[in-house]
């Protein structure tokens, strides 16, 4: 196995007498996208900026790229990019000169032209950065993050507030960032997002790391239940499926049934047994809990401070 | 990172220049000052010779509201920029912190000899007399004074606490210096409390060495003034890198 690209031990930071972070320990591999997920407030932000070197730790070790954020800095800065949650430029500042600038503080920098037009800001080259809509300022974050092809890109919210098409663009380019060898941490709001892009993910609340694996490996674990639910007018359905040994509870309302079990071979032996009984079903779907149901589990339900 | 430096000043400039309120308030206002007031006082008293007379010196004060105007507007910036992430997301790069704040003060600087020029451009047209000094050395003793001055801003935008109060504080910190500056009635008049604050502030020595400048003085005669200068600049840099707060 690879040496980790970033490794976070008992990280510990608060400011005043609010503990923002009281102990997350984890590790990121090369080429990996890591997302750290977690109610308001929980800490998220200030793990990320204590791995960028921008917040000084109180507690604990971390290791990017081999530096020490603080020590090495100065050398870290070369070597990761950035986007900040809620982050803004000069109102009139234009988009060609904010990437004109970014480019002018590193060493070597990608080909901006060709930046831009990945991302699909070409035309809006002039534009003043108060014009541009939500989603055409966060790509333009994300063409300062890239400029110079940083070997670690950490993005905190990247796609809060963005319409559908956006955020599904945003993702194509993240997977094909993280394909051309670029190791992604990132934190979100949106389940979806994780399940959808990160390999694993890290569940945090009031501080501390509660959980951590991948999206499928946690839904496994902590939501192992699933769903069958079909239709039928045949007569006795619900006591000619109740035998199936991997079903826990049938319920039904009018036509509809749901089969509800555990295990790996849970929906199988339910087709069989309908087969077998020769039930002639005229609807069939299942249901998996997604990570949402997971989060929503580990980190129960209500407003957060 | 000196590419990097000059990119954003010139950046800086751009954007500053695309804000029609900055550059009326920065440059537009002293000059209307000046020329509003020049002709109220009557330009023959605003010459060297004549001095005595005019109550006080019309090209100095417009100087000064050109110093005060770049600091209130670096403390407006730079609040505006801490408030919206710019600075921390700066500090992300390799570009120094002093490279970021050293970028502004630059501009600032650029923008005071601009206001000069305009000053003594506007003067020669509609205030016969009214710039007769040796420019090379008022414009050293201005620029002297505002790098004092914007030190103290510095100060001032570490203190204030949002972006939206940045402009009011700004204005009521900074110009009401002029009060006791020593421009209009002379520091001895004031009562002892006041004038040890007087002393304290940047543009009571501003106001001196630009008067001595003005008066052919060479700056030997005037070194505590810029010893003084140079001394506040100091502590307030000094604080400033213990109090400024980059979000
Ligand atoms: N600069 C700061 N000064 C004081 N307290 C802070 C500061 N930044 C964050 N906090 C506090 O630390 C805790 C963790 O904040 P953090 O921003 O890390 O959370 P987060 O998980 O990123 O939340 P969100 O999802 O809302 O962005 C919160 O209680 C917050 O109020
Ligand atoms: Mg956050």
């Amino acid at each position: 196995m690879p040496s980790p690209v970033m490794t976070v031990s008992h990280l510990g930071k608060r400011y005043g007498s609010t503990v923002a972070v009281k102990d997350v320990s984890f590790d990121i591999q090369p080429g990996e996208i890591f997302g750290l997920i977690g109610p308001n407030g929980a800490g998220k932000t200030t793990t990320m900026e204590c791995v960028e070197g921008l917040r000084r730790p109180d507690r604990g070790q971390i290791t990017v790229l081999g530096l020490d954020p603080q020590r090495d800095a100065a050398e870290l800065r070369t070597r990761i990019g950035v986007q900040h949650q809620e982050a803004h430029l000069q109102k009139r500042i234009k988009v060609w000169e904010a990437v004109d600038l970014w480019a002018s503080l590193y060493a070597e920098v990608a080909d901006t032209d060709v930046l831009l037009s990945q991302l699909g800001l070409n035309a809006k080259r002039n534009a003043w950065f108060v014009n541009l809509s939500g989603g055409q300022k966060q790509r333009l974050f994300i063409a300062l993050a890239l400029i110079h092809g940083p070997e670690v890109l950490f993005l905190d919210e990247l796609t809060t507030g963005l319409d559908p098409q956006a955020r599904h663009a945003i993702w194509d380019l993240i997977r094909h960032i993280r394909d051309r060898g670029t190791t992604i941490f990132l934190t979100t709001h949106l389940m979806e997002e994780a399940e959808r892009l990160c390999d694993r993910v890290g569940i945090i609340e009031h501080g501390e790391l509660i959980e951590i694996g991948t999206p499928a490996a946690l839904v496994a674990k902590h939501c192992p239940e699933r769903s069958v639910i079909f239709t039928s007018d045949e007569p006795d359905v619900a006591e000619r499926v109740q035998s199936v040994p991997a079903v826990t509870s049938v319920e039904h309302n009018g036509s509809t049934y749901t089969l509800r079990g555990e295990g790996e071979d849970f929906v199988t032996d339910v087709i069989n047994a309908i087969a077998h009984q020769s039930i002639r079903i005229k609807g069939f779907r299942t249901e998996t809990p997604t990570l949402e149901e997971v989060f929503l589990k580990l980190t129960g339900h209500g407003f957060r401070d | 990172m000196l590419r990097g430096f000059w990119k954003l000043t010139w950046v800086e400039t751009k954007v500053f220049l695309r804000e029609p309120l900055g550059v009326i308030g920065s440059l537009g206002i002293p000059v209307i000052i000046f020329i509003v007031l020049g002709r109220a006082q009557g330009s023959r008293t605003l010459g060297n010779e004549a001095m005595g007379e005019a109550p006080f010196n019309l090209p100095i004060l417009a100087a000064l509201f050109i110093a005060l105007g770049a600091a209130v507007s670096l403390v407006a910036i730079i609040s505006l920029y801490r408030e919206g992430g710019f600075l921390k997301r700066l500090r992300a790069t390799p570009l120094s912190p002093v490279t970021i704040l050293g970028a502004h003060v630059f501009v600032k600087l650029v923008l005071t000899v601009v206001g000069l020029a305009l000053l003594t451009l506007v003067g020669r047209r509609f205030l016969p007399g009214a710039m007769d000094v040796d420019l090379l050395s008022f414009t050293a003793a201005l620029l002297l004074s505002t790098v004092s001055i914007l030190s103290l801003g510095f100060v001032i935008a570490s203190l204030v606490p949002t972006a939206r109060f940045a402009q009011p504080i700004g204005t009521g910190l900074l110009y009401p210096m002029i009060a006791v500056s020593g421009l209009f009635f002379p520091l001895e008049q004031l009562p002892p409390a006041i004038r040890v604050v007087a002393y304290g502030l940047p543009t009571t020595h501003a106001v001196s060495l630009m008067q001595g400048v003005w008066d052919g003085a060479g700056w030997g005669a005037h070194w505590v003034s810029v010893v003084a200068l140079i001394l506040i600049f100091g502590v307030c840099t000094g604080l400033s890198t213990k109090v400024f707060r980059w979000e």
